[in-house]
């Protein structure tokens, strides 16, 4: 199998904006990453795990109600179904695999929702590695049984007092102890963001999304999709949903982002319909930022969408037109939310709910593949509650 | 470079001329707690002996630093800090001595490097220090600088390899920046044990002057690493005091630094 490379930039995004600390580190993981993916030892390990513990391959289901709602076909790749709820135990699991290979025995997570937190404490309890996980005092307050389960699988999680006490305020407090604690840890970042190699690190590690989908829409339906529709926060489903239809060039692929209370509101998650080109947490990509440079704060009834930035390689998708990026406001997500528990059985995370909706409000006929990213249960508190 | 390197000149002179065991350079956070105010501290610390001034530019995300100088740049900007009132303070402050930037990647491309190294030029900085701006990323910026005569000072920290301080040292301008010990900004009670081959390291990859920063608080610990280094950067203790005290406290602080290392 020949290797692709491990991308340091997409275009003029990405790159390594970090303090000096850390660049020896980053050039570790980057090797460490190349040798581990060629190495059938890590490679088995991983994808054992991922079929007997994760549960993949995750089904690819034709989602009759959306479908008819829809006037199209609509599969929906189920990643609410693996352990733990969400994709975000791909990334996790890999990463915390190959902390064991590089001999470092904690970790250190970020989260927003959650999600990210709990399958990286699943994934070090699973291999006995520390965790420690940085999470927004509000999100602990929002998403308390995640903090819970956090602790539970045995994770000390750090409450972040800063800024808006969310999700960025946790990526960088989790920068800052990975710059103190480098020698001894590995900072197993959530989504395809930050300085390289982890923006291709985690595309590689979710692109088994868009493989699986892609062999198994070709299986029952004999054809490609016409389009792939993705919700896009730091965006790390999206682009392994999208990354194996890239050469597709008749597979339109539509990454739909988090418009919060509207995008003229300035309260929305929206960096690569609204925001400009900059560096936060280590990359150049899409930002929300004043004139002056400094990062805004996001927003998003989705915990997991509300941050300001965003994978550098989505910035450059977006530039050269390969995928189109829309958004998708608050209200919008959890009609769909409610919808798809109508119309299906199926109760979706709010960050999926958001490629629900535009495609709720895009009705098209045709084959529509849409990543089901995560499960809602997380959400119920948020949607129902008041 | 530019044939007119005025803040390169100045640098060098400090480090030349400074009549103690090392250059002391205290880090002031511009607008903190108000720009008026660090324009005060300033003055008082170029009263009290400082050689030099790092002074920062305040930026919502500052991954480099710890909590005492996070917390003061999230207090600048809510009182109204900017790039440009910053670089007034500078203004007025490198009538005194020379003042070297300390200011984040993100900052410096929203205005672009062209012209936030010529803001910064005009408002007669010596240099810039960009803590996430590591050599690799380096090179618009440091165009940009040299063009002004502004040097882009790197850091090396202890976890650089020798190939990097290799790379680093030939790119300096100015001076170089090690990093004393392995994490962010802040006070801590004793030395880091590995400085002392940091700065050998440095001085085999470069003839300009070595200035130490991060965890130095003490005029004891100042005084140790004015021993081994040309300069001395104290950085949270300074802050601290500056919030604390205001500007005499910043003054009788570096007051202390500046004779320890007398």
């Amino acid at each position: 199998m020949s290797s692709p490379p491990v991308e340091r930039r997409f275009g003029p995004y990405g790159g390594r904006y970090v303090p000096e600390t850390l660049v020896p580190a980053l050039d570790q993981l980057e090797a460490e990453w190349l040798a581990a993916r060629d190495d059938p030892a890590f490679t088995g390990e991983l994808e054992t795990l991922l079929r007997d513990y994760v549960g993949r391959p995750t089904p690819l289901y034709r989602a009759r109600g959306l479908s008819k709602a829809t006037g199209g076909e609509v599969y929906l790749k189920r990643e609410d179904l693996l352990h733990t709820g969400s994709h975000k135990i791909n990334n996790a699991l890999g990463q915390a695999l190959l902390t064991k290979r590089m001999g470092k025995p904690r970790v250190i997570a970020e989260t927003g929702a959650g999600q990210h937190g709990v399958a990286s404490a699943t994934a070090c309890t699973l291999l006995g590695l520390e965790c420690v996980v940085y999470m927004g005092s509000e999100d602990i307050r929002r998403q308390h049984p995640n903090v819970q389960r956090m602790e539970l699988l045995g994770a000390t999680v750090v409450a972040v007092e800063a800024g808006a006490r969310t999700l960025k305020e946790a990526v960088s407090a989790a920068i800052r102890d990975w710059v103190a604690n480098v020698e001894s840890t590995h900072y197993i970042i959530g989504s395809a963001v930050g300085p390289a190699p982890y923006p291709a690190m985690v595309r590689d590690l979710q692109r088994r999304i868009g493989d699986e989908a892609r062999a198994q829409l070709l299986e029952v339906a004999g054809r490609l999709p016409d389009r792939v529709i993705a919700c896009v926060g730091g965006g790390s489903n999206a682009i392994g949903s999208f990354v194996p239809f890239a050469d597709d060039a008749a597979v339109e692929l539509i990454g739909v982002e988090a418009a919060g209370e509207g995008l003229q509101t300035m309260r929305h998650s929206a960096p690569l319909t609204t925001g400009a080109r900059g560096v936060l947490h280590g990359a150049l990509s899409a930002v929300l930022q004043d004139e002056e440079g400094q990062i805004l704060e996001a927003h998003s009834v989705s915990a997991g969408l509300d941050y300001p930035g965003v994978g550098p390689q989505h910035a450059h998708l977006r530039d050269t037109g390969r995928v189109r990026y829309v958004a998708v406001d608050d209200g919008e997500a959890v009609a769909a939310f409610r919808r798809t528990a109508e119309l299906e059985g199926i109760v979706p995370a709010l960050e999926p709910a958001h490629a629900i909706a535009w495609l709720l409000s895009n009705p098209i006929p045709g084959i529509s593949l849409v990543t089901l990213s995560g499960r809602g249960d997380k959400d119920l508190a948020e949607v129902l509650g008041e | 470079m530019s044939v007119a390197a005025p803040g390169l000149e100045r640098i060098a002179s400090a480090f030349a001329g400074h009549g103690k065991r090392a250059a002391l350079m205290p880090y002031l956070m511009g607008g903190f707690p108000d720009v008026d105010a660090s324009l005060a501290a300033g003055k008082a610390a170029a009263d009290a002996g400082a050689d030099l001034i790092e002074l920062g530019i305040p930026f919502s995300d500052p991954l480099a630093d710890g909590p005492v100088i996070h917390d003061a740049g999230t207090r600048a900007l809510a009182a109204g800090a900017t790039p440009h009132s910053v670089l007034r303070v500078c203004e007025k402050l490198s009538e005194r001595l020379p003042v070297v930037l300390m200011v984040y990647t993100n900052v410096v491309l929203a205005a672009g490097p062209e012209a936030f190294a010529l803001r910064a030029a005009a408002a007669g900085a010596a240099g810039l220090i960009v803590p996430d701006l590591p050599h690799d990323e380096a090179g618009e910026v440091r165009a940009a600088c040299d063009a002004e005569g502004v040097a882009l000072v790197p850091l090396v920290a202890p976890t650089s390899t020798d190939a990097r301080v290799a790379e680093i040292g030939a790119d300096a301008r100015g001076f170089v920046y090690a990093v004393s010990l392995t994490g962010t900004t802040g006070e801590r009670a004793d030395l880091a044990a590995g400085l002392g081959g940091t700065v050998e390291r440095i001085r085999g990859a470069t003839d300009l002057p070595v200035a130490v920063g991060f965890g130095i608080s003490t005029g004891e610990q100042a005084r140790a690493v004015g021993e081994i280094a040309d300069g001395v950067i104290v950085g949270s203790r300074v802050v601290r005091a500056a919030g604390e005290g205001g500007p005499e406290a910043v003054g009788r602080i570096v007051g202390e630094l500046a004779r320890a290392l007398g």
